[in-house]
């Protein structure tokens, strides 16, 4: 979907404001919002693709002015109740007022240490790849109103693929319950110039990795 | 919007009543899941731990310094960064499709996730608020140079960019240029000059003069 996440080349948002020596986590909560994510993810309550969405599906107004595990925080009240694992009332009462539903396994402390690696997404090829190295490729202008992971910046462009990367789960399907639908991922490095104009300076090079789908002929 | 100021307040830079509001919100919610059996919060506790205590660009800078004193490792490295990477020994199981892109005296490498906040946990941990912030999602592709003088870094004249944005289950881990006046250092020492940012793209690493 077009929204506020897809941040790629926006301007307006000032300086970069690194801090330092910044804790790993601000406040108790924030760790307790990334953890309780991940074990929900873990437990196979969603797939990743379903997060992101979530997340990108929060009002601008409220994406903007979220800190990033607030975003997290609010995102799982979201989907734990979109999934039908909880519904408003007990969001609102902090505690279960009815039978929780069956889910595919439970993390406990033991398995924590198991999970900390990120899971695979590569997946065995249906088709030979339509693109090898050196292709020119045209990213089609498409604009899905569900989750994608061809940013706007990069869309109806022209690059050249520079690495093929395997074949993995494609966002766009999985996010919206239509499978892992394993396509094709490249690496599609374009000019700055291709994307920014005469804003870029000449020899800018920027690189996205693009799914088949997104990709056509140039 | 009446909450205006509360929604702000808990950024990570102004901790005022949001973030008690954040607390009791986020605590309610993890007692519900648990009440509703979905999740243990021991295992809640042993996330955070290891977030907070065991994974962190300590990781990648034992990588970096392997790579600067080993060009088997380096040339390993390059190739299949999740492969060389297991092979040093420092983690049990490194996730797929982690490539490591070098930086050369003609080409500067800089990570970034313009849509979320794609970043190689396994070997550099959680990442930092900016990294996760509008600033640098929005300026990291079409000015690069002017966000790593927000950073205080500039390169040579001569040095092009090369950014990389992270839109797939592909992490990228900058393998950045070695220091002068470090032949023959150890693997340790070689770690100490090598920060979180040197990893990303956004810094260099520390010069030999720098430590001890």
């Amino acid at each position: 979907m077009d929204g506020i996440h897809d941040m790629g080349g926006m301007h307006g948002f000032g300086k970069v404001e690194p801090e330092a020596n910044e804790p790993v986590f601000h406040a108790e909560w924030e760790g307790r919002s990334l953890a309780l994510n991940r074990a929900m993810s873990y437990a196979g309550a969603f797939t990743i693709d379903v997060s992101r969405a979530a997340i990108e599906e929060l009002p601008p107004d409220v994406y903007l002015s979220s800190s990033y595990y607030k975003k997290w925080a609010v995102r799982l009240e979201n989907l734990v109740v979109k999934l039908g694992l909880a519904d408003a009332d007990e969001i609102k009462a902090g505690h279960a007022l009815h039978p929780g539903k069956s889910l595919k396994r439970k993390l406990d402390a033991a398995e924590v240490p198991n999970t900390l690696t990120r899971g695979s997404y590569a997946r065995p090829a249906k088709a030979p790849a339509r693109y090898k190295l050196g292709d020119r490729v045209r990213t089609k202008n498409i604009h899905p109103t569900t989750h994608t992971r061809l940013p706007r910046y990069a869309r109806g462009r022209t690059g050249v693929i520079e690495a093929l990367r395997g074949c993995h789960v494609f966002p766009d399907a999985a996010a919206i319950g239509k499978g892992e639908d394993p396509q094709w991922l490249y690496t599609v490095l374009f000019e700055g110039r291709e994307l920014w104009g005469d804003n870029a300076e000449l020899t800018l090079k920027v690189s996205i990795e693009a799914f088949e789908p997104y990709l056509e002929p140039a | 919007m009446a909450h205006d100021h509360d929604e702000h307040s808990d950024d990570g830079h102004d901790h005022g009543s949001e973030l008690s509001e954040m607390q009791l919100r986020v605590r309610a919610l993890e007692t519900l899941l648990a009440e509703k059996g979905y999740i243990d919060p021991a295992a809640i506790d042993s996330i955070i731990e290891a977030y907070e205590t065991k994974v962190g660009p300590h990781i990648g800078a034992r990588v970096v310094a392997r790579a600067w004193s080993d060009p088997a490792f380096k040339r390993a490295l390059i190739e299949d960064a999740s492969k060389a990477v297991l092979a040093l020994g420092l983690l049990n199981r490194v996730g797929d499709h982690l490539i490591a892109v070098e930086n050369t005296p003609k080409l500067h490498n800089i990570i970034v996730c313009t849509l979320c906040s794609c970043y190689p946990w396994e070997v550099l941990g959680l990442p930092p608020v900016w990294y996760k912030a509008a600033p640098y999602r929005s300026r990291a592709i079409n000015d690069p140079r002017g966000v790593l003088g927000d950073f205080g870094v500039k390169l040579p004249a001569g040095t092009d960019i090369r950014v990389w944005d992270s839109t797939a289950e592909t992490r990228f881990i900058v393998l950045p240029m070695r220091p002068a006046g470090t032949e023959g250092w150890s693997e340790v020492k070689l770690a100490t000059l090598v920060t979180r940012d040197c990893m990303i793209g956004t810094g260099l690493p520390r010069q030999a003069s720098e430590v001890a």
